[in-house]
């Protein structure tokens, strides 16, 4: 579904990612795991279409070039990224702000625009996987919103808008134990044979919930170790020092690279 | 789907959709300003002596003013003597009803979108349609007499009731006061009059369109709206011009009366002509709009939408004379390409526990300069005044301008009076956001500044709520890149 070929990206002088190398299948849920500052957030707005970075390499997602589409259309080809940090839209309602988006996207897959009536519904059946309450739908976006109310309505908005690749940027992060079963209860039930998760997170916590079919550890902008599940453990147990080898190495050929 | 980032510049320049010609016969009177000009309005529209004399003084004073030029704004020399003062659409023969309007200018408001004999039959919003000064006609006359509620045209309330304007012209914005309120009060030649009864809330929403057609007039429209004790109205106000490529000035003054325990909501959304994407053009939109809360418990409410003129300059204030009266100000000002925007209100607190509320939302992008200047003034005998102040401005783009020049007097210990501001801009990340989930670029830049003004929208009449928005949407087509 998703490959990913020695992907630079960068913001001015300021090289993040050097040189990633991904391979992402249907079904498939992986792991990013990676200390501060190691680039999985640049990787994820990329993949998103965030137009801050310069970037080169190759990225095709279902045999596209993911670089040809705008943000919006690789959001309608099913590209999804819950934001580490949601923005908040002031007296934009939460409802309109969906439905929106729902029917922007439906549009150009091609279906017929939900009706209000019909997206309530839809909306009030979603709302149930995420425990979120009426009273979220008329507020603003993610205005005032808990950092935890942030990210439920981000996977509501996930379970929404249906995405075939889904891109979980530190969703898990300031959640507290509830919230965090919360979250992972909702990422599950959308699991599925025909949609790819890339899960970016911290703590190996979110993965006892969400369990990773691979997981890889980034440091300075580069895939530097990847393994199954047992990887996530060890990280935990030994931390990011414990992969500390081939961090070494790739600051040794990161050097090589640069001028 | 294309990838290419819109450009700023490239894309303000959205074609003003109103901006066509009709032609119609127009009686006018030379161009220039004199006694005479002003003694041939006045007997043209067969006025009484008073007025004609009440003109005249106006315009004596008017020689010794000079022209403001303290705000905010910059435009070239207006050169007086170049306007045409009086321009009416010459009438085929005498109006019997809706029926005889002159088709040209049925078609004209066919294609603003307000066709009377619709707006009739199915909105039941009363329509006093102003075309170049002179009122050609009026609808729902009939049924709102039936309540005692007088709605027509000034030049008619001149005659059939003179004693009510003699009373109230010039109450509340006297004719000394200001540069184009004073020329307004000499040449004036038309406008709307309203007069609800004691105790009579106005069935239907009162509303007036206002267009420029003919080149090179001023329009000086003189808008008086008067509710008697516990009356209650609510007056809808509507504008758009023809592109032209001369500035065309448009001189108002708006008079609100609100005795005890009245209310008066006065809402506009104005469209007039902005001038190209260069700034050549478009309507100078010059004027003073006053209410005065006279009576205890009353309340007078302004409500504006403005998207169009080259430049806008008004202040519409409120008076809050009566005890425990309430004055309101709710603001969206646009200024997209060159346009440039001096507004704000003034609330004058005389009473006792006199409140007012002032929200202005002001939106810059293009070229487009806006500036919010607010008064609010508490005297000495308005013990337990208050009043709150919010003014946010949202900017698109890196070379528009947002400015904010509250002032605040308060010569009364006991008043509370607040101020709070923001400026914030359509962030890149808000934008990436909305596209992100799927929302265009355009749609989401609609989103962030409907969502930014909803709190205004709210106060206006529900049709008028939709054309707004609307307004907003098209004023602001592509002011992203």
């Amino acid at each position: 579904m998703l490959r990913i070929e020695n992907l630079h990206a960068s913001i001015g002088d300021n090289q993040i990612l050097r040189g990633v190398d991904l391979e992402l299948k249907a079904g498939e849920v992986h792991a990013i795991m990676g200390p501060n500052g190691s680039g999985k957030s640049t990787l994820a707005q990329v993949l998103a279409g965030s137009e801050a970075y310069d970037v080169t390499g190759q990225v095709r997602y279902e045999g596209r070039d993911l670089f040809a589409l705008s943000p919006e259309a690789r959001a309608a080809a099913g590209v999804f990224l819950a934001f580490q940090h949601p923005m908040e839209i002031p007296g934009v309602g939460n409802l309109y702000f969906l439905r929106t988006a729902l029917n922007s996207v439906r549009k150009e897959r091609g279906l017929h625009e939900l009706s209000a009536m019909d997206f309530l519904a839809l909306c009030r059946e979603k709302m149930k996987l995420v425990e979120m309450d009426q009273s979220f739908m008329g507020r603003s976006v993610n205005e005032g919103f808990s950092g935890g109310e942030k990210k439920r309505n981000e996977i509501l908005q996930m379970a929404i808008l249906e995405p075939k690749l889904a891109i979980l940027d530190e969703t898990d992060s300031g959640l507290d134990i509830d919230a965090l079963r919360v979250v992972a209860n909702g990422v599950n039930a959308l699991r599925s044979p025909d949609r790819a998760m890339l899960v970016i997170t911290h703590h190996q916590r979110l993965l006892d919930y969400v369990v990773p079919d691979r997981v890889h550890v980034m440091a300075e902008g580069r895939i530097v170790s990847s393994g199954d599940k047992e990887l996530a453990v060890a990280l935990e147990e030994h931390g990011y020092a414990g992969v500390g080898a081939e961090v070494q190495a790739s600051r040794r050929s990161a050097v090589g690279v640069a001028p | 789907m294309t990838v290419a980032p819109s450009d700023v510049r490239e894309l303000v320049g959205q074609e003003y959709q109103y901006g066509f010609v009709t032609d119609l016969d127009t009686d006018v009177v030379p161009r220039g300003l004199s006694e005479n000009t002003i003694a041939l309005i006045s007997s043209k529209k067969n006025e009484p002596d008073w007025l004609l004399e009440w003109r005249l003084r106006a315009y004596r004073h008017w020689l010794t003013l000079e022209e403001p030029r303290w705000q905010n704004v910059d435009y070239g020399p207006i050169d007086y003597q170049d306007i045409i003062y009086y321009a009416a659409p010459k009438p085929k023969a005498s109006l019997a009803g809706l029926d005889d309007v002159d088709p040209e200018l049925r078609t004209m408001f066919d294609k603003l979108g307000i066709s009377l004999a619709e707006q009739e039959r199915l909105s039941g919003v009363a329509v006093d349609a102003i075309v170049d000064s002179v009122s050609v006609a009026t609808t729902f006359k009939a049924k709102l007499a039936e309540v005692g509620v007088i709605f027509c045209s000034f030049s008619e309330a001149v005659q059939s009731h003179p004693d009510l304007v003699r009373t109230y012209l010039g109450s509340v914005v006297p004719y000394r006061d200001n540069f184009f309120a004073t020329l307004n009060s000499a040449v004036f030649t038309d406008g709307s009059f309203c007069y609800i009864p004691k105790g009579v809330h106005c069935p239907i929403e009162l509303s007036t369109y206002f267009r420029i057609n003919a080149a090179d007039t001023g329009q000086f429209e003189r808008t008086l709206i008067v509710a008697e004790d516990g009356a209650t109205v609510s007056y809808l106000e509507g504008c758009t011009a023809p592109m032209r490529d001369k500035n065309q000035l448009h001189a108002a003054v708006v008079e609100l009366v609100a005795l005890e325990d009245a209310q008066i909501k006065y809402s506009t959304v104005q469209n007039w002509y902005p001038g190209d994407a260069e700034g050549r053009g478009g309507v100078y939109n010059f004027v003073t709009k006053r209410g005065k809360c006279a009576g205890a418990n009353s309340k007078i409410s302004w409500t504006q939408v403005e998207t169009g003129s080259a430049i806008t300059w008004k202040y519409p204030g409120v008076v809050l004379q009566g005890d425990n009266s309430v004055g309101e100000f709710y603001s969206v000002a646009l200024s997209a390409n060159h346009q440039q925007a001096d507004t704000g209100t003034k609330m004058i607190h005389i009473g006792k526990n006199t409140r007012s509320t002032i929200v202005s939302k002001a939106i810059s992008a293009g070229h487009g300069q806006n500036t919010y200047r607010g008064l609010v003034k508490v005297l000495r005998s308005a013990e337990g005044a208050r009043n709150h102040t919010r003014c946010d401005s949202l900017l698109i783009g890196s070379d528009c301008g947002a400015h904010t020049f509250p002032y605040i007097e308060v010569k009364n210990s006991g008043a509370q009076v607040e101020h709070e501001a923001t400026t914030s801009k359509v962030s890149d990340d808000q934008l990436f956001y909305c596209r992100q989930r799927g929302i265009a670029e355009e749609d989401a830049t609609a989103m962030i500044v409907n969502g930014f003004c909803r709190e205004v929208f709210k106060e206006l009449p529900m049709e008028f709520a939709v054309e707004a928005q609307r307004l907003l949407d098209v004023s602001l087509e592509g002011s992203v890149g």
